[in-house]
């Protein structure tokens, strides 16, 4: 293991740790509104001062870390399961099948992800509670997300489908369904987790994006896309709405350093 | 018929049944969207019962979605885009009033980020030493969100090409840089500059054509990038462009905008792809 892996293992071990501990510390609440302390600066009590209506902006910069780590993790396995179907069917059986998977995958990846996004959060309710809305924004960044890795596992399973462990597999009568699921999937393990690495980053962007254009979680529940939407007016906002900058950029950089190279966020 | 004129015509089928497909996919997620029914005209008290009755069915005319689709497209073809429900004026006089803001800050951002890209990548290869700093600035600005990073080049009074330039500097560096350092270790570069050809001449002469195919690729891939960075920087900096619109658009369940700019956006992203397809293909076939 490489020195920076491993310094960017640390710092995310350090951050999952500090966001989920965040959230057993009594008093500690991100939705709790101190009248008094409206828009005050850093202090003892509020290392990151509150925001407008006087909520604790270090326990909702905790809590939208947690949300955002653990749901982006989650999109990246639920974009990985669609892109092994997708792609591996694809690349295994060929034919008019892979044809339009390959064209599909074409597409999501020529066309904008965020106006993809923008028509297809659309789809949800103006008033929709704030959990329903952050599951919601996190399956469509799955469902629109497998295709960058749908075409590295077709690639894949597109190399594997003449070696020699299939053709024994073949010869001894297995059936096509259990040699992708038992001999070929299982020997792809190494491609999945570069490209799960490679997908938390690109979600938790992607999500910063669309909080940021108001179209995430509802308040007040927090994400880290929901907290960039205090830095829409640049011009009133505190220098300490910075916070939840810095996090995202820290956590995606770790992340960029222990995935291998590959993947761009678009 | 030559090899590129066949491959053409293939891209042109492709992309006639993805804006066909596309299309339909869009039209139909919006139709079924909570609040389509929805139209705030029907909240002025002003209005009788006919009025009320007519925005009715002036909406009703748009809930089945084939044929609404049908006569979209055929409308289209005729040049009339429909009427965007929301802002009351007609699609196509929306884009053309609004073309010119995004088309300026997309060709300026390209334009930019193509050159700090390129201009740091081939320093990079000549100089290993820059490499390692201007790797660090690519992978900082690339985990930041665009639209923090927008925000931050605004607070500091950046201008809007530059806060383009910059969202796409990074999104081209690293294929730029791995392009030309593969092509200078190509053993006829490397033999080129042994015998004292100038670094200009190897660029242009030796280099670039190694890298045209991908060149091309990157550079229709541009515009779609583009187009993903004007939506934030457009409605955070408050431009009247395409961004900013596709973004009310989708806020306001506008079927017939969301459907026009979909269409657009799919034929211009794929055209961007078919004509470095094409070009490339072409030249292979001179060659």
């Amino acid at each position: 293991m490489t020195l920076r892996r491993a310094f960017a293992i640390t710092v995310l071990t350090l951050v999952v740790l500090a966001s989920v501990g965040a959230g057993f510390v009594p008093g500690f609440s991100y939705a709790e509104q101190h009248r008094e302390f409206i828009s005050s600066g850093p202090s003892a009590h509020f290392p990151l001062g509150t925001d407008d209506l006087g909520r604790d902006r270090l326990a909702r910069l905790l809590s939208a870390t947690r949300v955002s780590l653990l749901l982006a993790a989650a999109a990246g396995v639920a974009a990985l399961i669609l892109a092994v179907v997708a792609g591996g069917t694809a690349g295994y059986w060929g034919g008019w099948w892979d044809v339009l998977v390959t064209r599909a995958i074409d597409l999501l990846l020529s066309l904008p992800w965020l106006f993809l996004l923008l028509a297809a959060r659309a789809l949800l309710p103006l008033n929709v509670a704030p959990l329903t809305a952050l599951v919601v924004t996190y399956a469509l960044l799955a469902a629109l997300g497998w295709a960058a890795p749908a075409r590295v596992v077709r690639a894949g399973v597109r190399s594997f489908r003449e070696s020699e462990f299939v053709l024994r597999a073949r010869a001894e009568g297995a059936t096509e369904f259990r040699i992708l699921l038992r001999h070929v999937v299982p020997n792809l393990r190494p491609i999945l987790l570069a490209q799960f690495w490679t997908s938390i980053p690109v979600f938790v962007l992607t999500e910063a994006n669309l909080g940021f254009l108001g179209l995430s979680a509802g308040e007040p529940f927090p994400t880290w896309g929901s907290l960039l939407r205090e830095l829409q007016n640049p011009l009133l906002v505190r220098p300490e709405a910075f916070a939840t900058v810095g996090a995202i950029a820290l956590s995606v950089l770790c992340f960029k350093l222990i995935s291998p190279k590959g993947g761009l966020p678009v | 018929m030559p090899r590129w004129g066949m491959r053409l015509a293939r891209q042109l089928g492709a992309l006639a049944v993805t804006v066909i497909l596309g299309g339909i996919l869009t039209a139909e997620m919006v139709r079924h969207s909570p609040g389509f029914d929805a139209d705030e005209r029907l909240t002025d008290a002003r209005l009788n019962a006919e009025s009320r009755a007519a925005i009715q069915a002036e909406r009703e005319v748009n809930s089945a979605i084939v044929p609404f689709y049908i006569r979209h497209i055929a409308g289209m073809l005729r040049g009339d885009w429909g009427v965007s429900q929301s802002l009351r004026t007609p699609v196509r006089e929306l884009i053309r009033m609004r073309m010119p803001v995004t088309a300026e800050i997309m060709l300026a951002g390209v334009a930019g980020g193509w050159l700090l890209a390129f201009v740091l990548a081939l320093s990079t290869v000549h100089y290993p030493p820059w490499g390692r700093a201007a790797g660090i600035l690519s992978i900082a600005l690339l985990s930041v969100p665009v639209a923090a990073l927008a925000v931050l080049i605004f607070a500091a009074r950046g201008p809007v090409p530059g806060i383009m330039a910059l969202i796409l500097f990074p999104r081209l560096f690293d294929h730029l840089r791995n392009l030309l350092a593969e092509a200078y270790a190509q053993p006829h570069v490397v033999t080129a500059r042994a015998m004292g050809v100038g670094p200009v001449p190897v660029l242009i002469r030796h280099v670039l054509p190694i890298c045209r195919a991908q060149l091309l690729a990157l550079a229709g891939v541009s515009v779609s990038m583009a187009f993903g960075a004007a939506i934030p920087v457009e409605t955070l900096c408050d431009l009247p462009g395409i961004g900013q619109l596709a973004w009310k658009a989708a806020m306001a369940r506008d079927l017939p905008v969301i459907v026009t700019l979909t269409l657009l956006i799919t034929v211009l992203t794929q055209a961007a792809n078919a004509v470095s397809d094409w070009a490339d293909t072409r030249r292979e076939g001179q060659a």
